[in-house]
């Protein structure tokens, strides 16, 4: 327990150090858009929250994928300390995003694809955490919230590119591109990268932080059934 | 297999109240939401079609509670699981008797609510085929959700957490196929995608449900 706990440490100071020093960097050491002003500094933000809240699915379909082949317990567990960290992300994407088109596009929400399939993300995994918290049988609860992993990563696909073409049927003309990373200059890019890091790394030790916490719960309940049975 | 679903389809139209509640349900959607967009008759013939598949989608999560909890708790579903009828026909017959006795029904009150909501005149084979069209996926994607939390005691609103973001492609391109219709251009696109979603839900959910029925078992 000592070494992880040195290392978790350690990992907690290396996300601590990437975010301060990106976040520091995008917002007080550049200089303002010159069509946006200072609220392009809502980026360092935005991107990355984004970037968790899509990719904390992909590893807890990995996960799930991995706990119903190989019923290798430590993956269920992480999948579901992934799910926290993925919907604060979401809510966090969607609030500055929020945050951001209201000075930008005179609107603090628009039904546009982007916006819309983040919101998507973001029912979908309050419905996995409350599977999550229902049951008391654990691996039957593991088993169930596997399934509604894939099943749910199935219809995120498909949502995905069916709200693309709901809002190119009701409305055209969106605003946001697709590849706005390789346009944005160095000058932003290099900050944005370190806050991606920054982020990355947080997730990362928030989902094994919380999957050590499961991982207690697990051995605190069998110790307890210990002691009443003896 | 065909005794199995008679029975189910039997079940579902004699349970009291359960065949007629989603459709006076569907009924109090389409009455409340003209209330709060105001009386303005132009402004609720534009939202028609979003409230009747709304409504649709909403009516279709209040079996849900019902659905395998019986079943589950009578051990029928255990017994199943040792008779040569493999879980997953169980499951589809189950879809195929929860369609007919909710989707089906709203899909065939449907045109009459939709010429109170003011939709335009000539509409109401169309809203009927889209309904018709999009419903079977709605009905499956519920049964999924029912077989996942059937072991859990507030099944019902979980199920329709879970089911309600998995339930949107099928909104989409089933309103956008009426709408269309309803304008009278090109709706084969939405209307084909709809039929696909369904007709993919109706084959691979009973499968998917089965899995998550036996995991519900042990």
């Amino acid at each position: 327990m000592m070494a992880t706990d040195r290392l978790m440490i350690f990992l907690w100071i290396v996300a601590g150090t990437l975010l301060v020093a990106g976040l520091l960097w995008g917002f007080f050491f550049t200089p303002p858009d010159r069509v946006q002003g200072s609220t392009v500094k809502i980026i360092f933000l935005h991107v990355p929250s984004a970037l968790i809240a899509i990719n904390a699915w992909l590893m807890m379909l990995v996960a799930s994928i991995i706990w119903l082949l190989r019923r290798h317990h430590v993956s269920a567990l992480a999948a579901k300390a992934a799910a926290r960290p993925g919907i604060c992300m979401a809510a966090i994407a969607i609030a500055t995003g929020a945050i951001w088109g209201k000075p930008m596009w005179g609107t603090w929400w628009a039904w546009e694809p982007r916006l819309t399939s983040m919101l998507i993300l973001f029912v979908t995994y309050a419905g996995y955490i409350a599977l999550w918290q229902n049951s008391e049988d654990r691996n039957r609860t593991a088993d169930l919230a596997a399934c509604l992993c894939l099943f749910g990563s199935v219809f995120a696909l498909l949502s995905r590119y069916s709200v693309l073409f709901w809002s190119q049927g009701l409305h055209q003309g969106s605003t946001l591109s697709l590849d706005r990373e390789t346009h944005i200059h160095n000058i932003y890019y290099f900050p944005l990268l370190l806050c991606m890091a920054g982020f990355i790394a947080l997730f990362v030790v928030l989902t094994i932080e919380g999957t050590r916490t499961e991982i207690r719960k697990h051995q605190l309940e069998r110790l307890l059934r210990q002691e009443v049975s003896a | 297999m065909k005794s199995l679903l008679l029975h189910e389809i039997n079940l579902a139209f004699r349970a009291r109240g359960r065949f007629a509640l989603p459709l006076v349900f569907y009924l109090a959607v389409a009455l409340l939401i003209p209330f709060g967009i105001g009386p303005d008759t132009e402004t609720i013939g534009r939202s028609s079609t979003g409230i009747l598949w709304a409504g649709a989608l909403l009516a279709n999560l209040l079996p849900l509670q019902h659905l395998f909890q019986e079943d589950m708790d009578d051990g029928t579903i255990e017994r199943l699981t040792v008779s040569p009828l493999p879980l997953e026909f169980f499951a589809l017959g189950k879809i195929i008797a929860n369609w007919l006795a909710t989707g089906l029904p709203i899909c065939l009150v449907a045109p009459f609510v939709g010429s109170m909501l003011n939709v335009p005149s000539g509409t109401g084979p169309a809203i009927l085929l889209t309904l018709l069209a999009g419903t079977p996926a709605l009905s499956s994607i519920g049964a999924f959700g029912a077989a996942l939390t059937v072991g859990a005691g507030r099944s019902g609103i979980l199920a329709a957490v879970i089911v309600v973001p998995f339930c949107i492609p099928t909104l989409i391109f089933g309103s956008s196929a009426t709408n269309s219709l309803a304008a009278g251009t090109d709706a084969l696109a939405p209307l084909t995608v709809v039929l696909a979603i369904s007709l993919a839900c109706v084959a691979l959910i009973p499968i998917a449900s089965a899995k998550v029925l036996r995991i519900n078992l042990r």
